[in-house]
């Protein structure tokens, strides 16, 4: 460390700077917290040099291992551990482009639509993390989003039924079909979040912080379910 | 400040040597350059070595560590003796304004941007928001002594959010259009405008009035009444009758009014007072109810008007096929009972 070889020069050179005590326990400022960051320079010399298909593959692979890991939800921690937002923007996206057109009338909000969804998603994923945060969670902010934003492909499987669904017409029997889905969808996406985000919260506020989750599926399933294509 | 008495002192280096209070921090008669940081480093625990500046010592040690490094670093490099010393002295005042304003930034910026400061806010259980939510539709009955308001913000910020889901779906059943903009800001405006607009001008208000509330208690009990609105619009979106919306923006909404009314009214000394800050509270919140129900029908009857003339009956809704269900049911539902009582 320069300092204590300044405190060291400073005894033999400088004889007044010998009692300047300066602490040695400088805290270190930066993020080490991801462990995954420290073979991070070794893994970039060595996939450098790789085809380009290797790396694509390797991050698809990692993509698809948590579409499992959010389809069976169990208590892993895989899906915190390496957290990485390209699910949740693939998702995201498609199902944004998929609830595109659906306004009542065609000369305005098509655009939107779009814009609505996307702010949705992420600013409710950002105000479910930094609730959870707020009341005392151990999880990290990218680590929530992370979740979230995978536990969001249940309901985008929703709209692509609800979508095929209406390929085939618009009466009463489908939207039965259409609520018994999407409501299910939605089940499935709570339970999926829950299991992974309540775990870090203290026991007895596990309810706070349902909640919001809750509530952030449930207005995603609703733009879904009332969806009518034009 | 350590950073002007550092600025004054280096001036004069030279005869800064001969202070008696820097003696044991001195580097011999080397150049100002030296002089400056160290002063830099030392000058705040010489001059600020008092009782009441413990904090501060405690960064400038930090500071101190940090400055040692970049003096180390520098000394090894630039180290001219008397040649470039105007030349090193404007570097280095140069470099030193810099430290001290990122230092200042970076305290700032954990300062305010530190998410601790809301965490208190949110540290309750949920038997405690539970039954908070139910208090709000109780109107207390002492008014002699102050009531206590819990400063929370979990409830009313879910509160608000769960006020966006339902104007969400109240707009997309009565089919509202909003050109140059979308639903979703529209709900979120105008709820979030509602629940901090509303509740800062009741705080200037109950400044004016000398009522004995902070900021938080009045964010707290405006957002807690927000419950009677979910309630109310929750039902009334999904039955569409005119007079069970009016029964229930009497008794609902006028249940949360009172109960925040009496809450204030126990906080406030003085006849006029109590009437001004009471008389606004309630105006704006049964107002707002008001304004929730019937903005989002007047868009769906004025395009109706438009399209087809004065022939459609006057309260219909334009459902989309998802409430054609629901609605028919419902519809009857309520009907028959109203018959039958």
């Amino acid at each position: 460390m320069a300092a204590a070889e300044g405190s060291g020069a400073g005894g033999t050179l400088f004889p007044g700077l010998a009692d300047v005590s300066i602490s040695q326990d400088i805290p270190v400022e930066g993020e080490i917290t991801v462990p995954v960051g420290s073979h991070s320079p070794d893994e970039d010399f060595s996939t450098l040099d790789e085809p380009v298909k290797d790396t694509i593959m390797r991050d698809l692979k990692a993509v698809g291992k948590k579409f499992v890991h959010v389809m069976y939800p169990r208590k892993s921690s895989a899906l915190l551990r390496d957290w990485d937002l390209w699910g949740p923007l693939v998702l995201c996206v498609s199902l944004a482009l998929m609830l595109q057109g659906g306004s009542a009338d065609s000369k305005d909000d098509g655009g939107p639509q779009f814009a609505e969804v996307f702010v949705i998603i992420w600013f409710g994923a950002v105000v479910i993390t930094l609730n959870s945060k707020l009341l005392g969670g151990t999880i990290s902010f990218f680590q929530s989003l992370c979740v979230l934003g995978y536990c969001v492909m249940p309901l985008t499987v929703a709209m692509l039924v609800c979508r095929l669904v209406l390929l085939a017409g618009a009466g009463t029997v489908s939207f039965i079909i259409r609520l018994i889905v999407v409501g299910a969808m939605f089940a499935w996406s709570t339970l999926a979040s829950t299991a992974f985000l309540a775990d870090s919260q203290p026991p007895n506020r596990k309810a706070l912080v349902v909640y919001p989750i809750f509530l952030f599926y449930f207005v995603i399933s609703w733009m879904i379910l009332t969806f009518t294509p034009q | 400040m350590a950073a002007p008495g550092a600025a004054g002192g280096g001036r004069s280096g030279a005869p800064a040597a001969e202070w008696g209070g820097f003696e044991d921090n001195m580097q011999g008669g080397g150049s100002a350059v030296i002089d400056m940081e160290n002063m830099d480093d030392t000058s705040g625990s010489s001059f600020e070595d008092m009782g009441e500046m413990h904090q501060r010592m405690k960064e400038e040690e930090e500071e101190e560590a940090e400055g040692e490094a970049g003096a180390g670093e520098e000394e090894d490099g630039e180290f001219l003796g008397m040649k470039g010393l105007r030349g090193q002295l404007g570097r280095q005042v140069a470099d030193q304004m810099w430290q001290v304003g990122k230092r200042q930034a970076s305290r700032a910026f954990s300062l305010y941007a530190n998410i601790d400061i809301l965490r208190p806010y949110f540290d309750v259980e949920p038997v405690q928001v539970r039954a908070r939510l139910l208090e709000s539709m109780i109107p207390v009955k002492m008014i002699n002594f102050p009531q206590k308001i819990a400063g929370e913000l979990y409830g009313p910020l879910m509160l608000v959010f769960t006020l966006v889901a339902i104007l969400l779906h109240g707009m997309k059943t009565s089919d509202t259009i909003i050109r140059e903009g979308t639903l979703m800001g529209t709900a979120i405006g105008t709820c979030f405008g509602y629940w901090l607009g509303v509740s800062s001008f009741m705080y200037f208000l109950a400044y004016l009035c000398n009522a004995q509330i902070t900021m938080v208690q009045m964010l707290s009990l405006l957002g807690y009444g927000l419950f009677g609105h979910c309630i109310t619009l929750f039902v009334t979106y999904n039955i569409h009758f005119h007079s069970l919306f009016y029964i229930f923006w009497l008794v609902v909404g006028g249940l949360s009014t009172l109960r925040m009314v009496a809450v204030l009214v126990s906080r406030t000394v003085g006849h006029t007072q109590r009437l001004i800050l009471c008389g606004t509270l309630a105006a704006l919140h049964m107002l707002f109810l008001l304004y929730l129900h019937f903005a989002y029908h007047k868009v769906v009857e004025g395009i109706l008007d438009t399209l087809e003339g004065p022939n459609v009956p006057p309260f219909q809704r334009v459902a989309r096929d998802i409430p054609v269900v629901s609605n028919a049911v419902l519809n009857t539902t309520a009907k028959a009972i109203a018959l039958t009582l």
